[in-house]
């Protein structure tokens, strides 16, 4: 090979537009909060654009539906629906995150421009994470989706729970990251390459040795961690309770969500032909983090925490079409089943964690006793709480219920013992995780009002914007599921 | 007019309720008036629906749906939006279409606490179009999706406008059924991937007319899927021993919330077997049956001991229900017609009763301020009209002949001497002779009731009090539920020849 004769390769730009907006948006960010010191709402106007903005490319990809390789030849970092729909989910709720953010971040004498600065990145991080198709490009979108958080997680730098919130959050995701890294170097060690294609292609040959399951153990456990998946989690009730509530949101949305997007490109082209090794692994992580998270939920007496605990149990929903997605066809619907309950969890929780936030600015609490009698005198945020709660129950006809409903789908899709016993599994919870949900709904509907303090909420306008995309979602979809359904099942490279 | 109502009837009537909940949504709460005449006015539009549905309904082929729309709902998992009216669904259909407008009319005047007529009348709109929509259904999806709705409303309804423990009876109510009715997806998936057609080809569908006796399931098989429809319908029945959380849900609900509960509610249990599980899995239904029916036998005889033991009235008839859906499972589980026949006389009579008895029962405790049995007495002094209605309903409820009481029970008896072949005769005609003493208990506990409420002399602490007999919105809300009970009792006829084409297709697999 000789060195001396690079030459520049062919890169897409169409391909790489979003990332190129966003990364611009970033520096434009800077330069704004040096410039004005005094005009701070122009900071979340900018992120918000440039995340709309980073939308537009994806959907003229969307539009034009070609699948493309980025460096042209190179199937590292890829362009295809897939990718699309996830880069269009992480800069929806990222916008979201934007909006429910603005008033909390500009009320709470907190730096603004840095933390539109890391916010920004993080996503960034998550847009390139849905395109990696390559050991060494996953790790570097997972780190930079990761280092901004962890500084946000203790953005309440004040406050010893926001500090301890951001460690935990750092030491748990740096050790995770060295165990998958671990992992990686196996695989890469044993298959000559880290895109996972070829990957795929090699431990598909190979029968069952100890060095690649090794290898595919550690990276799992590794975006366990990520995906808060029970006996990984324990972070994050600690570290969403600490947090800055929008931050919180953000973690478990859209944090979680790339946390399943590298799982998914590492299972299904990576380690595809080794299904030997991790269906029984997701099997018992299914069922731990569903049945852990929910019965740890319903003991809990703050709402966010609460909500850490069920966006655990939720993962565990989502992870259980993996325990049985050992076959091609399985393989389709189970992908297609986690990318929409992604966006429509998404939806839900965002739509929640704008409630509690927008609750919260009037009783500056989070404890579900500061809901109580909400809905004497906010009976409209109480409407969009009660759906945004019973669509996580998952009871039609809000969202929630065809999220779920795809998720029995593919789980008994494979038709074996262990998918049934895993699909009671999911029933069983899902009446488990009613009551935490309809603890809540009792508190604003059935309690008296706390203090007799009847002074109405006032809404900002951010918080407005975001409820209403979120209601418009869970609402919508759960009449007409075909609208996420298409997506979802367009959203596949298996 | 017969096109439109041919295309549009069945979504119209699903959805006009919901159209009007939507309105009533925009509507600040202040103008109260407003909300009540939308209320009514929607759900008599419902009603006049229905009728028009019933009077271009061809009775002649009841056994085929009729006002069919089959439309693309969601492609990728193959669920359509399939509606449909038969003879099982029309007595149901117009049962509910009644009763709604009839529980806004009670509550004109007397919304329960904390008041709120808006978001109160909202949710029984949202009710409407749940229960509507369940018995229009025809494909699985959409079934569950209305089967599902139905449960927010309710347990809003009996959280916020319940008695005292309210807290506790909603959530068991909504935890009970959700449990029931997460077992009953996974069935309705496994039979999406599981059943065959005719020629062996994968059917891949949630039609409940292409499933219809479903093949190409293992026995076993069959059996658990069953089983989960079992559990779905048989805890919302319900059923011994999942019938739990019905005193609860009944004596914590508002008046109303008890009115729809048991008249309509209960039915979309038994509903579900004779329109779901029976025809769709025939074999699996004949294992199932004896057991089905030593459960409602139980249920018949346990009811009934506890109704003798109650000390509140409204606790009592929540008891009386699990009694009497005892006698529609019985019916149910002899897989004849005739049976099932009698089983949908016995949904509606039940509807019909039971819900007088709870409205009766609601207007009792706005003037006592109590429903415990041992402080009232001489209701046929204080409140003679209010006392002779109570006399009635009892007489209806104990299956007095003449009255529709009477049809939903004896026949349903009668027909467990002789369930279908295949089913052990001696065993049936054992349960049937201990429902029959089942009857007998139940003459007991309802005569008594009324010999405690109704007669003798009034207790010494309600001396001096003024009650109020019967009152105008009570009227108009009882009237033509009394008018019923009497017209059926006489001509049973209408609800048996509408009922007996559908029951025979859903029977079809047994050859009858």
């Amino acid at each position: 090979m000789n060195l001396l004769a690079f030459t520049t390769p062919h890169v897409d730009y169409h391909a790489l537009a979003p990332e190129l907006i966003l990364g611009a948006t970033l520096v434009v960010l800077l330069l704004v909060d040096l410039a004005s010191e005094r005009n701070r709402a122009l900071l979340g106007t900018v992120a918000g654009i440039g995340l709309l903005a980073a939308l537009v490319p994806v959907l003229t990809l969307a539009v034009d539906g070609t699948d493309r390789f980025v460096i042209a030849g190179n199937p590292a970092y890829v362009v295809d629906n897939f990718a699309l729909t996830f880069k269009a989910l992480f800069l929806i709720a990222g916008y979201v995150v934007v909006l429910i953010s603005t008033n909390y971040i500009a009320e709470g004498d907190y730096y603004e421009g840095e933390y539109y600065f890391l916010l920004l990145s993080s996503i960034l991080g998550m847009v390139v994470m849905a395109s990696s198709r390559d050991l060494i490009s996953i790790f570097i979108a997972l780190e930079t989706l990761s280092i901004p958080a962890y500084m946000l997680a203790s953005w309440r730098k004040r406050d010893d729970r926001s500090n301890e919130a951001g460690l935990k959050y750092y030491l748990m995701g740096v050790f995770a990251t060295a165990i998958m890294l671990y992992g990686m170097s196996l695989l890469f060690g044993v298959s000559g390459s880290t895109v996972l294609a070829d990957i795929g292609a090699y431990t598909a040959k190979q029968g069952t040795q100890p060095i690649i399951t090794l290898g595919i153990v550690f990276c799992i456990v590794g975006f366990a961690f990520k995906v808060s998946a029970v006996p990984f989690h324990t972070w994050a009730p600690d570290t969403y309770q600490g947090a800055p509530t929008p931050i919180t949101a953000f973690l478990s949305v859209a944090s979680k969500a790339a946390g399943f997007v590298a799982i998914m490109s590492l299972v299904f082209i990576g380690f595809f032909g080794q299904s030997d090794v991790w269906q029984p692994m997701f099997w018992v992580l299914a069922v731990l983090t569903m049945t852990v998270g929910n019965l740890i939920a319903l003991r809990q007496t703050n709402v966010v925490r609460l909500f850490a605990y069920s966006s655990v149990a939720q993962a565990g929903y989502m992870l259980a079409p993996l325990a049985v997605a050992g076959d091609l066809s399985d393989a389709k619907t189970a992908l297609s089943a986690i990318t929409i309950y992604l966006i429509i969890y998404a939806a839900m929780n965002l739509g929640a964690f704008a409630v509690i936030i927008t609750v919260a600015r009037k009783t500056g609490s989070a404890e579900i006793e500061s809901f109580n009698g909400l809905f004497e005198y906010a009976p409209g945020i109480t409407v969009l709480m009660t759906f945004f709660l019973f669509a996580l129950a998952g009871i039609p006809p809000l969202a929630g219920w065809f999220a779920k409903f795809v998720i029995f789908r593919a789980t008994l899709d494979a038709g074996t013992a262990a998918a049934y016993v895993l699909a009671v599994f999911i029933a069983v919870n899902s009446v488990i995780a009613l009551f935490y949900y309809a603890r809540v709904a009792q508190a604003m509907w059935m309690a008296p009002v706390a203090n007799d303090d009847r002074t109405p909420i006032r809404i900002p306008p951010s918080l407005t914007a975001a409820l209403a995309i979120c209601a418009v979602v869970v609402v919508g979809v759960g009449f007409y599921p075909q609208a996420v359904a298409h997506i979802g099942d367009m959203a596949t490279f298996v | 007019m017969e096109d439109v109502a041919n295309h549009w009837a069945p979504s119209v009537a699903i959805f006009a309720p919901l159209a009007g909940a939507v309105i009533m949504l925009l509507v600040p709460r202040a103008n109260e008036a407003f909300h009540k005449w939308l209320a009514l006015l929607t759900s008599l539009f419902v009603f006049a629906v229905m009728i028009d549905i019933a009077y271009y309904f061809d009775y002649d082929k009841s056994g085929t749906l009729q006002f069919i729309v089959d439309k693309q709902w969601i492609e990728a998992i193959n669920a359509r939006y399939i509606v449909g009216v038969d003879g099982i669904s029309l007595p149901l259909l117009l049962l509910t279409a009644l009763i709604v407008p009839l529980v806004v009319i009670y509550s004109w005047n007397h919304f329960p606490e904390p008041h709120n007529p808006k978001a109160f009348l909202i949710l029984i709109l949202v009710l409407e179009t749940g229960m509507v929509g369940t018995f229009f259904a025809q494909d699985l999806i959409l079934f569950f999706v209305f089967f599902e709705v139905v449960l927010l409303p309710m347990y809003f309804m009996i959280g916020v406008w319940g008695g005292e423990r309210r807290l506790y009876a909603s959530i068991k109510f909504f935890l009970f059924t959700l449990f029931g009715s997460a077992m009953m997806i996974i069935s309705f998936v496994a039979l999406y991937f599981l059943a065959e057609g005719p020629n062996g080809q994968p059917l891949h569908t949630f039609s409940m007319i292409q499933l219809n006796n479903a093949q190409g399931l293992a026995h076993t098989t069959a059996l658990l899927i069953f089983g989960g429809m079992f559990l779905g319908f048989g805890i919302k029945v319900p059923m011994f021993p999942f019938h739990t959380w019905l005193p609860d849900a009944h004596t914590e609900a508002p008046t109303v919330g008890s009115v729809i509960l048991a008249a309509v509610l209960l039915k979309l249990g038994t509903y579900g077997f004779i329109r779901i599980a029976i025809p769709i899995l025939p074999d699996a239904a004949q294992s199932w049956a004896p057991w089905i029916a030593l459960l409602a036998v139980i249920g018949i005889i346990y009811g009934a001991l506890c109704c003798l033991a109650q000390t509140d009235m409204k606790r009592l008839i929540a008891f009386s229900s699990v009694a009497h859906m005892g006698f529609v499972m019985l019916g149910i589980a002899t897989l004849t017609t005739f049976g099932l026949e009698a089983a949908v006389f016995g949904m509606v009579a039940h509807g019909l009763i039971t819900g007088m008895l709870f409205f009766l029962a609601g207007s009792v405790k706005e003037r006592f301020h109590t429903l415990e049995i041992r402080r009232m007495g001489g209701l046929l002094l204080q409140a003679p009209r209010m006392g002779w209605i109570l006399g009635f309903c009892a007489m209806a409820s104990l299956g007095l002949p003449g009255l529709a009481g009477f049809w939903g029970e004896f026949p349903a008896i009668l027909a467990s001497y002789q369930p279908v072949s295949g089913l052990s005769e001696a065993l049936f005609r054992g349960y049937m002779v201990v429902a029959a003493f089942g009857t007998v208990f139940a003459a007991g506990y309802l005569l008594w009731l009324l010999q405690r409420t109704a007669f003798g002399v009034p207790r010494e602490e309600w001396e001096g009090h003024h009650f109020h007999d019967v009152e105008l919105p009570e009227w108009i809300a009882w009237v033509p539920l009394l008018i019923l009970i009497v017209v059926l009792g006489i001509f049973p006829n209408f609800i048996f020849h509408t009922a007996s084409g559908g029951v025979q297709s859903a029977l079809s697999a047994f050859g009858q």
